[in-house]
């Protein structure tokens, strides 16, 4: 009997991860199925159209492409730099600590709520207007808390020994950083980011709260120029009830799944090239 | 010093020379090190801005919406209807509608979840494991509008294969989704905190004869439950800021319901109806989704508070 | 001058532990000083003091006066402070990078002459007796070195900077006995140019290489003087009782 309640209670686990993962299975399966029909070089290179047959997701792709690397720019030396003072400068004083708490604190504010200061800070305020610089600017802010604690944990993981050997011989703080912790944390820093930026690659809350078009038949020329992007292009057209447009949206999201994929084996091979390199 | 000088051979205003020079570079390398400094902190200030600018902005509008807007008809009213006259302001709907998804979430993520963390963590092989939770990890990378997607396009025509009179926006399909889409947050986390219970504990169980199965849920969930209920807490929290999917999902109804088969309205849901359409800057329909929007953040900001609470406050010290 | 180091009065605290109390010690040029006691004597906490190391550390506070070559040290700038006095770990630390840039960074960081690197490289292993081991390889990674030279590669690394003062924390406790005794050589011969300070866990090693030893308890300085004196007929119980293997 014993054995019989432990067996079914060790099936039934097993069965929840078998659902967790079969889910993931069907998830895949109906976008293919639905969307990969529509995939094709036109698909990539047309702008959205009132005609599903004739619509693309250029603007969506190049707008998502221009608001990744201006994230990137705004909020990976912002993030890293406020790692390194976390790691290596700060002492632990009250002001260090509420900074720390701040920052896991704001990892979980949905991310609706930095659309709305984005909103009101960006595109009111500073009266960037519906741009991509707008937009990057709330991305930034939005993905600052995971690049802070990411780039944290991997600055950490650089041994003490390092750091002694560099001060030890005369080093400042600064040098010791930029020669000897920022090399040896660099491959875990990239993962991080990179993996964080493709968090703000498929947000899409945010970006409607600060009032990114959907319908754009151009590609942004710069970071003042209106903008989509890719998950706005696919709630745009899985809002709408036409089953044509449910197909691309299916296939729009085929392709932001598709360079999330990319992002994250780029981050898995840094992460595993540098790892067998450096060995304590 | 005497180095120094016999370096430079017997030069005594030479050797001052040189020694002023070092001394020049000693100031400015000091300069240097204490800008990069300040700089490196404005940096690490920016998160503790972000903080402050989104608390003003929420409360600057919020303030300006209640003196239109008594605070008490805001969260005692049953009624949302900012856009129709007459207008109705009260927040309870939206409320119901975000505390209807993340119940509904909760119940398909936490027994989900902790049961694959309990396989996960005692009784998955090592390679079982280094394989499985990379896969889940992926599916908590997925983006919510894909879920939404999800939602639409498969949850709901197989609800209404079993249930006819669902409508075509419902709470059910767009609690299933953010319900799969906390789930590996509660089976990651929940894994982390068993597996951080030591061998010790485990051994000394199985060497009284409990079975697997015993030493499952009378050793191990225990002495993790804090790191688990942590878990449950923030994937919760996860689950009422979740925006995309229940906006496709759900419908923009705000409804005092407590059927899932009907249309409902979340706050974030809420939220993106108005910023999707043409709503004038500084009109009291605009200022409602800094009110509805202050009070999700509210909501949030206690569930991560508690969720660390529960964390540091009943965390089993092993070492 | 003959006195490298003085400490007067030197207490030192992590937080509220109270680690160093009272130390009075002096330590003569060209001469090599041990420290012995049990693990959590401050013998470590000690020789980190005179290169302000600790200053790294949170919470970390000393008072009292540390003079080298006669001037104090809280009046000199810590970086231009750890160029005068090198340091080797107890763990073989070298960077990960190439033995040349190994040993090249130090000189590197102070401003030398990039002409003047190469000649400075070949000097600093040559004293460091590694230059035969590593001539041919001077680009390999210094991670491939075997642990006994990869210590000797830190030590020529810290004489690369040109320091007067070399101070050993527990330099071979991580190392194998013939890798040991190949450091115990060189401190003996890099003794005619520099001073040596040595904290220690080995009684045999520090009545070997040390001129005089300094025994530690529990924060204090028990007992310093000659290292034959120490050894034959220490003048304390505690540190007969130490050195004879009672407790430690």
């Amino acid at each position: 009997m014993r054995y019989i309640k432990g067996e079914a209670f060790k099936y039934l686990c097993m069965a929840a991860t078998v659902i967790a993962l079969m889910l993931l299975a069907l998830l895949m399966w109906d976008a293919w199925d639905k969307g990969a029909g529509w995939l094709s070089l036109k698909f990539l290179n047309s702008f959205p159209s009132r005609f599903p047959e004739q619509a693309g997701i250029k603007s969506a792709l190049w707008g998502s492409i221009w608001l990744m690397i201006l994230t990137a720019i705004i909020s990976i030396p912002l993030g890293v730099g406020a790692a390194i003072y976390l790691e290596e400068y700060a002492r632990r004083t009250w002001l260090t600590r509420i900074i720390e708490i701040n920052i896991s604190n704001l990892a979980g504010v949905p991310s609706i709520v930095y659309g709305i200061l984005g909103l009101a800070l960006f595109v009111r305020g500073l009266m960037l207007g519906r741009s991509l610089l707008a937009g990057a600017l709330t991305m930034a802010l939005l993905i600052l808390p995971i690049i802070i604690i990411s780039s944290q944990e991997a600055i950490r993981a650089v041994p003490k020994s390092i750091r002694e050997a560099s001060y030890a011989l005369g080093s400042t703080k600064w040098q010791t950083v930029r020669h000897h912790v920022l090399p040896a944390a660099l491959p875990g820093i990239l993962t991080g980011n990179i993996l964080s930026l493709s968090r703000a690659m498929g947000e899409a809350a945010p970006l409607i709260m600060i009032g990114a078009l959907t319908f754009i038949a151009f590609t942004p020329a710069g970071p003042f120029d209106p903008f989509t992007a890719l998950p706005i292009q696919i709630f745009n057209w899985a809002s709408r009830p036409k089953a044509e447009f449910q197909f691309l949206a299916a296939a729009g999201i085929l392709v932001l799944l598709a360079l999330l994929l990319a992002m994250n084996a780029a981050a898995i091979i840094i992460r595993n090239k540098y790892q067998r390199y450096i060995k304590w | 010093m005497d180095r120094l000088r016999i370096q430079r051979g017997h030069i005594p205003y030479l050797s001052e020379f040189f020694h002023s020079i070092k001394l020049d570079r000693l100031r400015m390398q000091r300069i240097r090190e204490l800008a990069i400094e300040k700089a490196l902190f404005l940096c690490a200030l920016v998160s503790v801005l972000t903080t402050i600018g989104i608390v003003l902005v929420l409360i600057f509008e919020t303030l300006s919406f209640f003196e239109e807007v008594p605070i008490l008809e805001f969260l005692t009213g049953t009624t949302w209807a900012p856009t129709y006259r007459p207008q109705h302001f009260g927040v309870l709907p939206l409320i119901n509608g975000t505390i209807m998804i993340a119940a509904g979430a909760a119940v398909i993520a936490i027994p989900l979840g902790i049961a694959s963390s309990v396989y996960l963590s005692e009784y998955a092989s090592a390679k079982v494991r280094q394989t499985v939770k990379p896969v889940l990890e992926i599916l908590a990378g997925i983006p919510t509008v894909v879920y939404g997607y999800f939602a639409i396009s498969f949850i709901t025509p197989l609800i209404r294969e079993f249930i006819p009179d669902a409508n075509i926006f419902n709470a059910a399909s767009a609690s299933i989704v953010v319900g799969i889409m906390i789930l590996p947050m509660v089976s990651s986390l929940s894994e982390d905190a068993m597996r951080s219970v030591p061998r010790s504990l485990r051994e000394g169980a199985y060497a009284l004869g409990s079975t697997r199965f015993d030493v499952s849920t009378k050793i191990v969930v225990p002495a993790a439950l804090s790191g688990i209920l942590a878990s449950f807490v923030l994937a919760i929290s996860r689950a009422v800021g979740e925006t995309m999917a229940v906006t496709l999902a759900a419908g923009a109804t705000p409804k005092m319901t407590l059927n899932f088969f009907e249309s409902i309205q979340t706050m974030t849901a809420y939220i993106v109806q108005v910023s999707l359409g043409d709503t004038p800057h500084g009109s009291i329909e605009y200022q409602t989704i800094f009110a509805v929007g202050m009070v999700l953040f509210i909501m949030t900001l206690l569930m991560n508070i508690v969720s660390m609470w529960i964390k540091e406050r009943y965390r089993e010290v092993y070492s | 001058m003959t006195e490298a180091i003085h400490t007067t009065n030197l207490n030192a605290w992590y937080g509220k532990t109270h680690a160093l109390k009272n130390i009075d010690m002096t330590v003569e040029n060209n001469k090599i000083t041990a420290i012995i006691g049990p693990s959590g004597c401050g013998k470590s906490t000690f020789i980190r003091c005179l290169n302000r190391m600790n200053d790294l550390i949170d919470g970390f506070s000393t008072e009292g006066e540390i003079l080298i070559r006669g001037k104090d040290i809280k009046d000199t700038d810590p970086v231009a402070l750890r160029k005068k006095i090198g340091m080797v770990f107890q763990k073989p630390n070298p960077f990960p990078k190439s033995i040349y840039e190994n040993i090249a960074y130090g000189p590197r960081i102070h401003g030398i002459n990039k002409r003047e690197l190469d000649s400075i490289v070949e000097s600093s292993l040559k004293k460091a007796a590694l230059w035969n081991e590593v001539k041919d390889r001077l680009n390999d990674n210094a991670m491939e070195l075997s642990g006994g030279q990869q210590q000797r590669l830190c030590i020529a690394r810290a004489l690369a900077v040109g320091p007067e003062i070399i101070l050993f924390d527990e330099p071979c406790s991580a190392l194998d006995p013939i890798s040991a005794s190949k450091i115990e050589d060189l401190m003996i011969d890099l003794k005619e140019k520099y001073t040596i300070v040595i904290v220690t866990h080995n009684m045999q090693q520090a009545a070997r290489v040390s001129d005089s030893t300094a025994f530690f308890l529990m924060g204090e300085m028990i007992e310093f003087g000659d290292t034959k004196q120490i050894f034959k007929k220490p003048r304390e119980k505690s540190t007969e009782d130490y050195i004879t293997g009672r407790f430690g």
